[in-house]
């Protein structure tokens, strides 16, 4: 499959690692030239330097050839008009286009329709809604839903007082009191895939599958005090941080954000009435002390710098806070930062690209294809939707009778609208979505690739 | 200084006035009062003569004016409109006194409702009504009126704004359609819209049409002047909750009913200078309400009249059922207040407006916040809108001018020797175009009284009031008439 990338920056790169490494076929078309040609030496692909706008670049790009354009230049109107052209010259091409502009965000249906994108992604926009689950949720590092929301993947970091610590898994059932499976461990940078006699300790990270509505009770008999998030600080005034404010507000939280440009505070106070925004540099623990940081139930730092987010979260991790969460724009350091108590951490670019990724296999593959796709342990590990239909091997047949891949784990089968965590006499049957969690190398397309 | 075009838009002005007087003079001719129908028509002529001359001398001015030359020509038309719509009751000898007729007349243009008249019965019917009908066209303005009809904007011009922000009332002055004519159109034809229906809600109740008429321009204009010596008491129940319903309805911004015609319910219902209104309007009547018990015979008839003068005072209409000043000090303390908070901004109403209340009372918690959080940037919001702080700084400013005006005209208006409630309330009433105050200008007795300064302290205030105090203020600054 053919896809064009138009800019080549931080998302249009992660998209150029990911889909080449799919075995796709990229272009990728930049104005500036060194760009390009970072991205040559790194991977196997075509550049075309020039406007991704112009008819001229996009044709030169053989968007006649392709089936997908995705538009991720820094610029929202010239990622439409990339995407309109493109269309325009080939009416059978699916379009992706970012459109980050809070402007923009209430008409972003009607502008699918108008400019017939297949998707509009916005980075930022993503990042404040994973926050936002995050924060619904205090105690888990990290959520992913399925099932339209029924069933979820939640990540718990284990320390020295966790009730888990030295309990083989087969016991844990008994000590959460509510089915749940275990599908990743993380340890010491490794990706685990446990079985029954596994047994968990201090300083692993673990992958959760559950049930939607056994979450609450998960966390409660954990003992891990899940006080509702009331009063959050969010650590510099970008996008991400306008975005995540307002949904916060709309469920009638205190928001503080600290912001040190002080149009930009004007900005945001014009458009968050409800928020406090205070101007000032929010690295400096007098200000922090002074806004109430020991009060607080969660903090996000959210400024534009990596370090300065970290640091923020460690200091606020020294002073008691419940929840912290770090935006970082790289995850280049991940492995180093599992060391340091900085909370979950989210990254916009990675999210965004996942999204894409998502929608790229999926279209790959029309029949029996994921519904959803979600990296878990720091992309070492998948867990993947899938909707059974006709073509679907072995339906009815008990999960003990069946032989899988190495590496594969079904974490849940939700029929209609009861959510299972499987045993070995589970079955599924057609119409019913299996999350299938995956830590091997080869890719799994269909849900039919999961049997040996 | 664009004299010309000044002086082109009075005889506009003047041609509209004496058009308007012709209605009273037929009123004359037919009830065959021959003193008064020579009054009307020395008047009408004199104006026309007047706006003829004007005409003629500033052919072909161009039309653009500034900011300045808006508030000069409004407070200038307003002025020379009153001193020929006062000729009438000078000709006619049934207001001797020029002073006292000019009064009378300010005080129906400004919709203010202030009467030195102890015996209204016995003015001709014709000078009733011109009386009345100057409450009317004061309401809404003179100049927006002439805005809807008059071709006075050329055709890219963006400068009668200046106009419309000078005469309409309220912090925020905005268009509702593009075009200032429309605008000025939509304005008139909902406030015509409502006089009528307001006429006839009179008839049904059985009001003799011209008493109807009379009524509903003093409602319509919130102004306030009665046809009868008593007031609005002589009248049925029905008809007085009528006039309280209706004076309600005309002290609500007129921008409302626009977003109501246009079925934007939800923009009309989170307007919160319309729930202070109500706020107001309700907590209002409920404690006069209870602080009257036992005054009257029945609890309804309690409310009927709390009601009554509470929507009275506070849209700044100026009628009377009851004489209010007989009432307890704790009412009359409520009713003291109303008269300062007055109705909304772009409505008929006067005061100093619901609207500017909520801006100031949203202003003094952001200061309040920033003295206990100094770094907090905060950016005060109306309606989910953020405010320029522009429109605050005015706010504060006409604030300060507001209490300025009233200091000043308390002390020399109390040198005429009458009690400090009389003159204070007789100040509040005139700067807030209410009309009737307390003890010697209560709603029983008039303004006659007081001295020619005095008088004309109180005129300069209606002025003002109805103004809203920047295009009086600005013929007292050294700016304004520097050459630029």
């Amino acid at each position: 499959m053919k896809i064009i990338i138009a800019g080549d920056g931080k998302v249009g790169a992660t998209l150029t690692r990911q889909l080449s490494a799919e075995g796709y076929d990229l272009t990728v078309i930049d104005s500036n030239q060194h760009v390009l040609e970072r991205s040559l030496e790194q991977y196997d692909v075509m550049a075309v330097q020039g406007n991704c706008a112009s008819m001229e670049t996009l044709l030169q790009a053989e968007v006649k050839d392709a089936e997908l354009l995705i538009a991720a230049t820094n610029a929202d109107e010239v990622n439409l008009l990339c995407c309109m052209t493109a269309h325009g010259l080939n009416p059978k091409l699916h379009t992706i286009a970012r459109i980050r502009n809070p402007e923009y965000i209430r008409q972003i249906y009607r502008m699918r329709e108008l400019f017939s994108l297949s998707l509009a992604i916005n980075p930022e926009r993503q990042a404040a809604q994973e926050i936002e689950r995050l924060l619904r949720f205090p105690g888990f590092l990290k959520r992913d839903s399925f099932a339209k929301g029924r069933a979820e993947i939640v990540e718990l970091k284990l320390d020295e007082n966790s009730k888990l610590r030295d309990v083989p898994l087969h016991k844990l059932n008994g000590i959460v009191k509510c089915r749940v499976l275990v599908c990743t461990v993380l340890r010491e940078g490794r990706a685990v895939a446990p079985d029954g006699n596994f047994v968990l300790r201090a300083g692993d990270r673990i992958f959760v599958t559950a049930p939607a509505h056994d979450l609450s009770a998960l966390l409660k008999n954990l003992g891990i005090v899940t006080r509702k998030v009331s009063r959050v600080m969010l650590c510099g005034g970008g996008t991400v941080s306008y975005y995540l404010a307002q949904q916060l507000l709309k469920g009638g939280m205190d928001v503080q954000i600290i912001e040190r440009n002080h149009d930009r505070c004007l900005q945001l106070a014009k458009l968050l009435p409800d928020a406090s925004i205070i101007n000032g540099d929010a690295s400096s623990r007098d200000l922090l002390s002074e806004c109430g940081l020991e009060s607080c139930d969660a903090l996000v730092t959210l400024t534009g710098l990596d370090e300065l987010n970290i640091i923020i979260s460690l200091y606020g991790n020294s002073q008691g806070v419940p929840q912290i969460i770090t935006k970082l724009g790289r995850l280049d350091a991940a492995n180093i930062l599992d060391t340091l108590p900085i909370g979950s951490t989210v990254c916009p670019k990675e999210l965004c690209s996942s999204n894409i990724v998502r929608y790229v296999r999926a279209m790959k593959n029309q029949t029996g294809a994921a519904i959803t796709i979600h990296s878990i342990a720091d992309g070492r590990a998948e867990a993947i939707e899938f909707l059974v239909d006709k073509s679907t091997l072995h339906c009815g047949v008990p999960l003990k009778e069946l032989q899988f891949k190495k590496s594969v784990l079904v974490a849940c089968i939700s029929h209609g609208s009861v959510t299972e965590i499987p045993n070995g006499d589970s079955t599924f049957s057609v119409g019913d979505t299996v999350v299938i969690v995956t830590s091997g190398e080869e890719v799994i397309y269909q849900l039919n690739d999961i049997f040996a | 200084m664009n004299y010309k075009m000044i002086g082109w838009i009075h005889a506009l002005i003047l041609s509209v006035a004496a058009v308007f007087m012709l209605p009273a003079l037929l009123i004359c001719l037919f009830d065959g009062d021959s003193a008064a129908t020579r009054a009307f028509l020395y008047t009408v002529m004199l104006t026309a003569a007047v706006a003829a001359a004007l005409l003629l001398l500033c052919r072909g001015a161009s039309k653009s004016f500034s900011a300045r030359e808006g508030l000069l020509c409004v407070s200038s038309c307003w002025l020379v409109v009153s001193i020929l719509g006062c000729l009438p009751f000078v000709f006619s000898g049934a207001i001797p006194s020029f002073i006292d007729a000019l009064f009378e007349t300010v005080s129906g243009f400004t919709t203010t409702g202030a009467s030195i008249l102890s015996d209204v019965e016995a003015l001709p019917r014709g000078l009733l009504y011109w009386r009345s009908f100057s409450h009317w066209l004061g309401g809404m303005g003179i100049l927006v009126f002439l805005l809807a009809i008059a071709p006075i904007s050329g055709r890219n011009d963006g400068s009668t704004m200046h106009l419309l922000r000078a005469e309409s009332p309220g912090p925020n002055v905005g268009k509702l359609v593009p075009r200032m004519k429309q605008t000025a159109k939509i304005l008139y034809l909902l406030y015509i819209l409502l006089t009528l229906l307001n006429i006839v809600f009179l008839l049904l109740g059985g009001m003799p049409l011209f008493d109807s008429v009379c009524t509903a321009f003093g409602t319509a204009g919130t102004g306030g002047f009665g046809i009868k010596n008593d007031s609005i008491a002589g009248y049925s129940p029905y008809l007085q909750n009528v006039c309280t319903v209706f004076m309600l309805l005309f002290g609500v911004n007129f921008n409302c009913y626009y977003l109501l015609l246009l079925r934007r319910f939800r923009n009309v219902l989170k307007d919160e200078e319309l729930r202070l209104y109500i706020f107001t309007a309700v907590a209002g009547v409920a404690l006069v309400a209870l602080n009257l018990r036992g005054v009257y015979a029945t609890s309804g008839e309690t409310v009927r009249h709390a009601a009554f003068q509470v929507s009275s005072i506070m849209t700044t209409t100026g009628f009377s059922t009851v004489n209010f000043d007989l009432w307890p000090s704790f009412s009359k303390a409520i009713l003291l207040c109303l008269m300062v908070t007055g109705a909304c901004a772009g409505s008929t109403g006067g005061g100093f407006k619901c609207g500017r209340i909520v801006l100031l009372l949203k202003a003094l918690r952001r200061n309040i916040n920033e003295l206990i959080r100094p770094r907090r940037v905060q950016v005060v919001h109306q309606n989910g809108l953020p405010i320029d702080e522009k429109v605050l700084k005015n706010t504060y400013a006409y604030l300060s001018a507001y209490v300025g005006i009233v200091i000043i005209s308390f002390i020399v208006v109390s040198l005429d020797g009458f009690s400090m409630t009389s003159n204070f309330s007789a100040v509040l009433a005139c700067f807030n175009n209410i009309g009737p105050g307390l003890d010697a200008v209560g709603p029983v007795c008039n303004y006659a009284g007081y001295g020619v300064i005095s008088k004309l302290v109180l005129i300069i205030d209606m002025l003002a009031g109805r103004l809203e105090i920047f295009p009086i203020l600005i013929w007292l600054s050294n700016s304004m008439w520097k050459r630029q």
